[in-house]
């Protein structure tokens, strides 16, 4: 049972990870593939600062009196991974509203069709 | 006992908002749905004792991502999905089974969550907590970190950020055959 307790935020954050992974390799609209891919990033963001976390312990800012604090380096490099993230976001979908432009859709299927009668 | 029931209840939230994403045809719903994940996940931070990360995700992830998708349907005027059965569902499946039970499997030999042996908590981490405030002066160590000891990895930060500006400039920026709208988007992207 202790197992299951201090495994159960990993195992939720797979199969989140898995739903955003599902969306991107299944659904021809690229919108939602954008979105699933965002999900698949959040789903990493919350691995990290789970491995970070410390029972007990206080957010990384000193205190006077406090002594255990969670791990502050993942807090770090997810910050860092966020801003970029956001980053690869608006360049998806700059690609998308320019696919839209020249092929006239954003389903996969039907783009796959404009470039065979080419 | 508080931060467990709290932990269980938002990550119940947070698979049914990406259930639901999955299943849903309405792009504007599911975008919004996006939103409300990212804000969810920024709760689950701040129980995770993960402030500035939550800070960073309620601004950046749920505000900036979610207009700039918002943007990204008005544009392409697309407000449903065409084929929400996707094509062929079952080898997709199969592929996010076997890799969603391999993730799993590693799992195994992770140390529990909250384990304060754990080896990622023994590496330069008491360092940085013991020694930031005299090294830096800024009680914040998660800034601390950022700014100082790590200052080269925002900088390069920076660069990847002002490269995907550029790059979204140009395929979007300058296009102003269409509609006027395209080239105020390129704009908005630029942040």
């Amino acid at each position: 049972m202790d197992f299951f307790i201090g495994h159960y935020n990993y195992w939720i954050v797979i199969i989140l990870m898995m739903l955003g992974f599902y969306t991107v390799i299944s659904k021809g609209n690229l919108v939602k593939k954008i979105v699933g891919l965002n999900i698949f990033q959040v789903s990493v963001f919350l691995l990290y600062i789970s491995i970070g976390t410390v029972t007990g312990g206080a957010a990384p800012i000193t205190t006077e009196g406090v002594v255990l604090y969670s791990n502050p380096l993942p807090h770090v490099l997810i910050l860092t991974a966020i801003v970029v993230g956001v980053a690869t976001t608006a360049l998806g979908l700059a690609l998308v509203v320019r696919i839209k432009e020249s092929y006239g859709t954003i389903e996969e299927d039907e783009i796959h069709e404009c470039d065979h009668s080419l | 006992m508080i931060d467990v029931i709290i932990d269980v209840t938002v990550l119940a939230f947070l698979t049914i908002t990406a259930v639901a994403i999955v299943r849903m045809t309405n792009l504007f719903a599911i975008v919004m749905l996006f939103g409300i994940f990212s804000f969810l996940s920024a709760v689950m931070f701040i129980g995770m004792d993960a402030v500035d990360v939550a800070f960073t995700e309620a601004a950046v992830g749920a505000g900036i991502s979610t207009v700039l998708m918002l943007g990204t349907i008005a544009l392409t005027k697309d407000r449903k999905e065409k084929y929400p059965g996707g094509h062929r569902p079952w080898l997709p499946l199969a592929v996010v089974i076997v890799t969603g039970a391999t993730l799993v499997y590693g799992t195994l030999d992770i140390p529990a969550f909250g384990d304060l042996n754990a080896p990622s908590q023994k590496h330069v981490a008491p360092y940085y907590i013991e020694k930031s405030m005299e090294d830096t002066g800024v009680p914040n160590i998660v800034t601390a970190v950022l700014a100082s000891y790590r200052g080269f990895d925002t900088l390069g930060e920076v660069v990847v950020i002002f490269t995907a500006g550029i790059a979204v400039l140009l395929l979007i920026g300058g296009r102003r055959r269409k509609s006027d709208v395209a080239g105020q988007a390129g704009e908005d992207d630029d942040e």
